[in-house]
């Protein structure tokens, strides 16, 4: 398989409700080879965070959603599946992680009762011994000490960070080919962040993984991804490899967005005019970053 | 410069199911007046619980908080209040979903009779017209106004009170970034404008570098280190310090830089 | 108000229940207009007509003395519809004050007004309402008290759980901050976020309350003849099951309409107002 992991083109998504239709993605296209970590920026309400649960194929079953576009994984066009084909690869081929990691775990049942579905999606004949083993091979991967004790323990147990290694781990634990992170870390202390973003930075070039990171955190952008795509408003307005875009950002959203950042060198407070002009021009693609010279 | 907050040896103990916990052990550290003092920390530190002390919210176990040279009360007079106002994080939760955004301004309004009755409306219209935001959003109701508008809500309804001194805890750490901005130079023209001093509650070091006089920095309910921004961000003393300014994730390559410089002064 | 005509109109059973709500109260209110033989609701006999079954002008047909079935059961609609409004009005403000007052003050206040709603709820509502009555005469009045007081621990424990839960928001914590009293905290802050789990209740609890006192007639205490009352009418009727089944399931059916009518049109409100109860 020598296509990206993951391409998607001209995605559009409407919400009908009491008053019409919303429209919140305009016609976006991306893609991720294989092994890269490729990063979705964008503010609230961009449309960041649908369309990874449009790949992910969660939104498709809301009624008032209305899809359009092409989404293919690892050459597999996702929407002529089957819903139960496309069900089968969450968790097995493609995963994700989100951004509270408290509360994306089942606070009723211990880690290791999580575990082992995750572990019996992908090979349903896993006996309990070899689905421990594995998950605990899978925690120390993630650099937790004692990985019985985290096993046998409940969500509220742990700490924020803890549970985010849980996650991770859970999450690779099949090997997917393809990993969607929600603005992980967000919840957590920045030294923990920092540390689970090394973390999760060192397992997914072990096990070459492609990632699509989503984010609002430009600092953690810049540190984590190969590639960026910025997002406003449902429309993709700037990609660039993230040496590129952080040295030279064109587009007058990406600029506004960068400006923004207050800085731990000084520099005061940015001055953000109120006017948002320029925010829809239209896409700007680095050189050498654009869809077409990178799919070619 | 006078000082308008001081807290001496002041220590919280929390009982959590039959267990004693110290959520802050022996703080001692004065604000002085027109500055903004930045509480900086992580989760565990002690800040929250800090705060919630000085805004009365609860008393402490042990030693004194005093504003202006006099002591305050576990129990709260309404003129204490009325000088120390808060504004919170969740711009979501922090106003009244049932009530409209005047009638929550108005709030502060008749508790502190402040004004003519009858003037109060036209001084909600002037509050919020003072925030950015136009006069007739006093109809609407909350759930109407984005983030950032909330927010902006908010800090009007802390000034409504004409406290002197404004906690405000993370107050921009849920908007997004291009918001965050702006609301950060509303804060900083407001306190310019009225002579306000903030105590500025965050967990984000690139904020405080812009926005903060002095900085304390504290871990497990201790101040491990108070000096002026400068000096902070320069040379930290302590190695924790070091550590959280080397954790920030930053845009650019000075500021990787100064990471790096900071992390090589390291204690060994 | 687009919103909620949509909801209401959009679901056939919401429809229903908004149906069948204002034929009920319509009728009720218009009693003296639309029925036949509206002496009848007091002591009047006609034996020369009893125990006839459904004709005209009797549609429902007419009871062991005489009367115009259909007539008694519009006034005891109106009856009821008025039974079930005193008591909610009653109970409602009471149950609401000591739930607010429980779930903000804490302490010994909660431990103590919690307590006696617990008391209050544990005992079987109609086994309350009967002693009640039995230590009282069984007059309607009276049997109003009873329902009273059975009823005001429900909304207090609802409206507890809503104070809890709220009582650690952002809005409540800005409102002590600023030196709101507690009264002002519990009444203007609070009590707004509660009303639509209150007002939803409301609306189910009348078909219920109605019920209720119905079972109360139906074994004798509560309202006393010659006033009419659905529960007293299929008593009485049912000694005469099958042979004048009229006497039992036209009244029988009435509280039907009305229970299931009041329970489809609070679903709906639950659905429109977003809550709790």
């Amino acid at each position: 398989m020598t296509g990206p992991t993951l391409r998607i083109q001209d995605l559009r998504l409407g919400f009908k409700t009491w008053s019409g239709m919303v429209d919140v993605l305009h016609g976006i296209s991306l893609h991720i080879g294989k092994g890269e970590r490729v990063a979705l920026v964008g503010e609230s309400g961009s449309g960041k965070s649908v369309t990874a649960r449009i790949v992910l194929g969660m939104l498709q079953s809301m009624k008032s959603a209305r899809i359009s576009g092409r989404l293919s994984f690892e050459g597999i066009d996702l929407e002529k599946l089957k819903a139960r084909d496309r069900h089968q690869l969450r968790g097995t081929r493609m995963s994700m992680i989100f951004q509270d990691p408290t509360s994306s775990l089942n606070p009723v049942y211990p880690i290791f009762t999580q575990f082992r579905e995750v572990l019996l999606r992908a090979n349903p004949t896993i006996t309990e011994p070899e689905a421990r083993l594995k998950a605990i091979s899978a925690l120390a991967d993630v650099a937790i000490n004692e990985p019985e004790r985290v096993l046998d323990s409940y969500a509220f147990q742990l700490s924020g960070g803890m549970n985010q290694r849980v996650m991770i781990a859970m999450a690779l634990v099949n090997n997917p080919s393809l990993l969607l992170a929600d603005e992980p870390g967000t919840a957590l202390d920045v030294t923990v962040q920092a540390q689970t973003l090394k973390l999760m930075s060192d397992l997914v070039e072990q096990h070459g993984t492609s990632v699509l990171f989503i984010s609002h955190n430009l600092g953690v952008v810049r540190e984590f991804a190969d590639r960026v795509y910025v997002i406003y408003k449902g429309n993709i307005v700037e990609q660039a490899t993230t040496d590129q875009l952080f040295a030279n950002p064109q587009h007058p959203y990406t600029r506004a967005l960068l400006k923004a950042v207050p800085r731990i060198t000084g520099g005061g407070i940015p001055d953000i005019p109120e006017s948002t002009s320029g925010f829809l021009d239209p896409l700007i693609a680095h050189a050498g970053a654009s869809e077409k010279e990178l799919l070619s | 410069m006078s000082t308008i907050l001081s807290l001496e040896n002041v220590s919280k103990e929390f009982s959590v199911n039959g267990r004693r916990t110290k959520a802050v052990d022996n703080v001692s550290f004065s604000v002085e007046k027109g500055e903004c003092l930045a509480i900086v920390g992580e989760s565990g530190s002690g800040k929250s619980t800090i705060a919630n002390m000085i805004l009365g919210i609860y008393g402490a176990t042990v030693g004194r908080i005093a504003f202006a040279g006099e002591v305050l009360p576990d129990r709260r007079e309404k003129h204490h209040r009325r000088a120390i106002q808060l504004v919170q994080q969740n711009p979501l939760s922090s106003l009244n979903p049932r009530r409209s955004i005047g009638a929550s301004l108005r709030l502060a309004l008749d508790v502190h009779d402040i004004g003519q009755k009858s003037a109060r409306a036209a001084r909600i219209g002037a509050l919020l017209e003072e925030v950015g935001l136009e006069p007739d959003y006093a109809r609407r109701s909350p759930s109407a106004l984005s983030g950032g508008q909330r927010q902006r809500v908010a800090i009007a309804r802390a000034l409504a009170c004409e406290s002197e001194l404004v906690v405000l805890d993370e107050p921009t750490s849920a908007l997004d970034v291009l918001v965050q901005a702006r609301v950060l130079r509303l804060l900083s023209e407001l306190k310019a404008r009225r002579g306000l001093t903030y105590i500025f509650i965050t967990h984000d070091l690139s904020v405080v570098r812009n926005i903060a006089d002095r900085v304390a920095v504290f871990e497990r309910g201790q101040l491990i280190e108070i000096g002026t921004t400068e000096a902070i961000f320069s040379s930290p003393a302590h190695d924790y310090t070091r550590r959280l300014i080397s954790a920030v994730p930053v845009v650019s390559a000075e500021e990787a830089e100064l990471r790096q410089h900071i992390m090589e002064t390291q204690h060994a | 108000m687009k919103k909620t005509l949509l909801i209401l109109t959009r679901n056939p059973l919401s429809l229903l229940g908004l149906f069948l709500v204002t034929v009920i109260v319509l009728a009720a209110l218009l009693a003296d207009f639309i029925t036949p033989f509206p002496e009848h609701v007091g002591a009047v006999v006609d034996f020369a007509n009893f125990n006839q079954p459904p004709h005209w002008p009797n549609i429902f047909g007419t009871d062991l003395v005489g009367r115009d079935l259909f007539t008694r059961i519009v006034y005891a609609y109106r009856i009821s519809l008025i039974l079930a409004a005193v008591v909610l009005i009653i109970a409602v403000p009471i149950g609401v004050a000591i739930g607010l007052a429980a779930g903000y003050l804490g302490g010994w206040t909660e431990y103590v007004l919690m307590r006696i709603t617990d008391i209050f709820l544990s005992i079987p509502p109609l086994v309350l309402a009967m002693s009640i009555m039995g230590l009282l005469e069984p007059t309607l009045t009276n049997g109003m008290i009873a329902v009273t007081a059975m009823w005001w621990p429900w909304y207090t424990r609802l409206v507890y759980s809503i104070t809890r839960s709220e009582r650690e928001e952002g809005y409540v914590l800005a409102a002590e901050v600023i030196g709101a009293s507690k009264l002002h905290i519990m009444f203007r802050e609070i009590l707004p976020n509660c009303v639509p789990s209150i007002v939803t209740k409301m609306t189910l609890d009348f078909g219920f309350v109605i019920l209720i006192a119905s079972s109360l007639s139906f074994l004798g205490l509560g309202v006393q003849p010659p006033t009419p009352d659905l529960g007293s009418m299929v008593a009485d009727g049912a000694k005469y099951l099958p042979d004048s089944w009229w006497l039992t399931v036209f009244p029988g059916l009435a509280i039907l309409f009305a229970v299931f009518g009041f329970n489809l049109i609070g679903d709906a409100l639950r659905e429109i107002l977003g809550g709790d109860a």
